[in-house]
């Protein structure tokens, strides 16, 4: 690949108070690409995501977004590049959902992009399938329905980085299936698309790159069927696993051996 | 109903509409039907709390020893104004009005709606509907500075000087709460909570300790910002308020949409843009400016930054900028009514407002508590 990559992170080091939590990560992620971290708990899968988000900073090392430094970069400008789901989808009070995804437009305001607000909100409620929930009090929502807003919110922010952690979490298998639908589309319009998956079966089907992380560290990256062995995965997560070829489109699939 | 009036056949459209295709740019300027009775219900609220402060003002203007109908309240008005020479129908209406009712009347609507917007701008940047300026020991933290300036003579210096010290110990109060309860970059609203029960309980014992130093005289006037009260209030009072509280006011309005994003949380927030802790410091100067100027001249009166916000909130939902308009409009009009109660429910005395407003504070705060662990098991 000769484009810099859209995302990345040179040596990256990150503390908190004091504990060392990612250690000299090296990571990539292209536009065009949907790209999946996964790893077991607590391998740094949100860690590195907050780091690259801007939200942690480096202890050393450097995030570059659109091939320049992130650090000092102010919040704005950031909330135009890159949009962030995080794990918690709650809202304190009780707003609207509409208002709520209406809210994913502020890094915006005041700009020639606003004109277009209420058509891109529609359209962010509607490929969420939330649109019949528009006029509900997110409180009132299930916890699968609130992770639909917060993605819709995300997604009405329309910026060319999209990072989604765990989006699935909370989804049935259907809006599981949907929310990755998404994301490939969004790669395909040329978005950076950057996941944390638990399911490595979704990671397989949908994403072009998948990086794994254990312990802070970086084991491997690569594509799918690169990464996704059943030694590595089996030395990972101490889990036994097969992994066999789907018979039609040959994308790996992760199974436990129970 | 106005509804029907306002509607402009965009009943049903948004969210089903929207469903199954992309909305064209051209529809943009229709609202979805939702967002009009919205409107509605705020212009309604606006409207009704607007002409209720008015009509609460004129009241509590005529009532008391020497009552005065409305229309003679109106009249003095506009005779203190120069639109009007008719003579006064009410000996000395004038002189007890523009000496003592008016500015009495001045200083509730202020405070009273600088009490509830500090309560609506706290609540908003802890994303939690229990802060309250006296919850977390703002207000107690300002009386304790009005104390010892009573009880250590500096009065000697000028009429202000206890007001002074009441907001200078307020102000600092609030940084010692907002720093004391951060950690690692966050504000824990459990420890936000707790410190204020470490603060109140701390300036309880030090009022406590004041009042035993303090000769009789000094005593009286401790109970008096203990308990809360508008007595005696001055148009000097009001000259120094108004700028501060008017000030605060607008700052409030004008970070309006930028608490909104508060609800997402602080990553949230900072997410879409917004540059968390200048807007939270910002926020916490507003919040000591406006209870400080409150607490400074007439004590501590408690809960109107609870109560009111939370009613507006359940009338117009949360959106901050209405909400705020809401909450002064409302907070004016409470302490209002609570003020007219004080002075007029026990007769020939005078009840203490702060007394008053813990009274009705206290039952709603609980109720609020229980409402919230039944939908949402509390907060953890």
């Amino acid at each position: 690949m000769t484009r810099p990559p859209a995302l990345e992170a040179r040596s990256l080091c990150v503390e908190i108070d004091g504990a060392r939590l990612l250690h000299d990560v090296d990571f990539a992620a292209h536009a065009g690409r949907v790209h999946a971290l996964i790893g077991p708990n607590g391998a740094g899968k949100s860690t590195l995501l907050a780091a690259l988000s801007g939200d942690l900073p480096a202890a050393s090392g450097e995030v570059r977004l659109g091939d320049a430094p992130l650090a000092g970069r102010s919040p704005k400008a950031l909330a135009r590049e890159r949009a962030v789901l995080t794990q918690d989808h709650r809202v304190s009070f009780p707003f609207p959902v509409r208002e709520v995804v209406a809210m994913g437009r502020h890094p915006w305001a005041r700009s020639p992009e606003a004109e277009r607000d209420d058509a891109i909100v529609d359209d962010a409620l509607a490929v969420t399938d939330v649109s019949h929930l528009a006029h509900r009090t997110v409180p009132s929502l299930s916890g699968g329905e609130r992770a639909r807003v917060a993605l819709a919110r995300v997604l009405a922010q329309r910026t060319p980085v999209l990072m989604l952690d765990e989006p699935t979490a909370a989804l049935d298998l259907k809006h599981q299936e949907d929310v990755l639908r998404l994301a490939r589309t969004h790669a395909q319009r040329g978005d950076t698309v950057l996941v944390v998956l638990h399911d490595l079966n979704l990671a397989a089907a949908y994403a072009d790159d998948i990086t794994l992380l254990r312990g802070g560290r970086v084991v491997a990256t690569g594509s799918p069927a690169e990464v996704l062995t059943a030694e590595r995965i089996e030395a990972v997560y101490g889990q036994a696993v097969e992994v066999l070829p789907h018979p039609s489109t040959g994308v790996p699939l992760v199974l436990p051996i129970r | 109903m106005s509804g029907a009036r306002t509607g402009t056949g965009t009943v049903e459209t948004g969210a089903s509409g929207a469903g199954t295709n992309r909305t064209p740019l051209d529809t943009v300027t229709a609202p979805p039907s939702g967002r009009v009775t919205l409107r509605t219900r705020r212009t309604l609220l606006f409207t009704g709390l607007a002409l209720g402060l008015v009509v609460a003002a004129v009241v509590a203007a005529g009532t008391g020893q020497l009552a005065i109908p409305p229309g003679e309240v109106w009249a003095s008005i506009l005779r203190g104004l120069g639109l009007s020479n008719a003579p006064e129908t009410v000996p000395n209406a004038d002189s007890a009005l523009w000496n003592i009712r008016f500015p009495r009347v001045a200083m509730a609507v202020l405070i009273g709606a600088a009490l509830a917007v500090a309560g609506t701008v706290m609540q908003a940047i802890f994303a939690n509907p229990l802060a309250e300026p006296g919850v977390v020991g703002v207000s107690s933290g300002a009386a304790l500075g009005a104390a010892s300036a009573i009880v250590f003579g500096w009065t000697a210096a000028g009429d202000l000087v206890t007001a002074g010290a009441a907001f200078v110990a307020g102000l600092l109060t609030t940084l010692l709460v907002y720093f004391t309860s951060r950690a690692g970059g966050r504000t824990e609203v459990v420890t936000l909570l707790l410190t204020g029960i470490a603060i109140n309980a701390f300036a309880g014992g030090a009022l406590a300790f004041l009042t035993f130093l303090g000769d009789s005289g000094s005593r009286e006037e401790i109970v008096f910002w203990q308990l809360g009260s508008l007595n005696g209030a001055r148009w000097q009072e009001v000259a120094v308020m108004l700028p501060l509280i008017a000030v605060a006011i607008t700052g409030a309005l004008l970070l309006g949409r930028t608490l909104d994003l508060f609800s997402l949380g602080e990553r949230g927030a900072r997410h879409l843009g917004v540059r968390v802790e200048a807007v939270r410091i910002t926020s916490i100067v507003l919040v000591a400016i406006l209870v400080c100027s409150a607490v400074a001249f007439a004590g501590i009166i408690g809960f109107v930054g609870l109560i009111v916000p939370h009613l507006m909130r359940m009338a117009i939902g949360p959106a901050h900028r209405p909400l705020l308009i809401a909450s002064a409009l409302g907070g004016a009009l409470l302490l209002l009514l609570a003020d007219l109660a004080a002075r007029t429910l026990v007769p020939m005395a005078e009840l203490p407002i702060g007394m008053l407003t813990s009274l009705i504070g206290g039952p709603f705060f609980f109720w609020l508590l229980l409402r919230t662990r039944r939908r949402s098991g509390g907060w953890g």
